[in-house]
């Protein structure tokens, strides 16, 4: 087992975990934090890949996740805020309704 | 084997901080979870060839969304978190994860031990920020402004979706 294949690995395991945490939370901003442990977890695959093949490409891409993780974030929290100002609660089992 | 050391010593506390994030009863500390986690994500980069994107990753993630994310937490309030009790009817929905997640973390385990070692390059690129700027304005300019489209939609839709409607 070489480096690459560790730092793989390692981000196989972010993943997951950011994926049980996706699956098992019940608060809407926890879930949101795992999402972007996830998208943190495929950029370091891609760095990995990066310094295996020395290659920019990859590193250039982690640069377009960043800005997409940090558009997504934005606008996903004015979401969680104003559900909030809405049902009084962060939690998605209380958002089963689409009716406001 | 001293990058073994810094190696494993960064990916046993990025696991740590991670499980920190997944099993913590505090938004707050969840977040703060999260930050070391982002922050030790930025010292592997660094070892992998990377400087450029270890200083964005510090200053975009662990500055500028983090910061965003725990403000929103005390904005609202949320920090205590209840305990996380399953609904009637999802029951099944912990193990299943649980079972999901060891899966997929079997699978990767044996892809990456039956085929690990192919020929790798044999010398570093240049990573420097000269470099990955000429990448970028060479390359990837189409990209880049369309990347630059969707930080404007986005904060147009965060500033219109918080506005409160009279």
């Amino acid at each position: 087992m070489d480096a690459t294949s560790f730092v793989v690995f390692l981000s196989s395991v972010l993943f997951v975990i950011g994926a049980l945490g996706v699956l098992l939370r019940r608060n809407a901003l926890l879930i949101f934090m795992s999402v972007e442990l996830m998208l943190n977890a495929a950029n370091l695959a891609f760095v990995a890949f990066a310094q295996r093949w020395a290659h920019l490409t990859g590193q250039v891409f982690v640069f377009f996740v960043m800005t997409v993780a940090a558009a997504e974030v934005a606008v996903g929290l004015a979401l969680i805020v104003t559900i909030f100002r809405t049902k009084r609660s962060t939690n998605v089992d209380d958002l089963a309704q689409l009716r406001g | 084997m001293t990058d073994w050391i810094v190696l494993g010593l960064l990916g046993a506390l990025s696991v740590a901080s991670a499980l920190g994030l997944l099993l913590s009863r505090n938004a707050i500390y969840a977040a703060l979870f999260l930050v070391l986690n982002f922050v030790v994500g930025a010292v592997i980069y660094i070892v992998l060839n990377a400087p450029f994107l270890a200083v964005v990753q510090i200053s975009v993630y662990a500055g500028a969304i983090m910061v965003l994310f725990i403000f929103v937490i005390m904005l609202l309030g949320a920090e205590r978190l209840t305990p996380a009790e399953n609904p009637p009817g999802l029951s099944y929905q912990r193990p299943l994860a649980i079972a999901l997640g060891v899966l997929a973390l079997s699978v990767a385990a044996y892809v990456l031990l039956a085929r690990g070692g192919e020929a790798a390059a044999t010398q570093a690129v240049d990573a420097s920020p000269t470099a990955i700027g000429v990448q970028l304005f060479r390359n990837y300019v189409f990209p880049f402004e369309v990347v630059a489209l969707l930080l404007l939609a986005a904060m147009v839709g965060a500033v219109v979706l918080t506005r409160r409607t009279e």
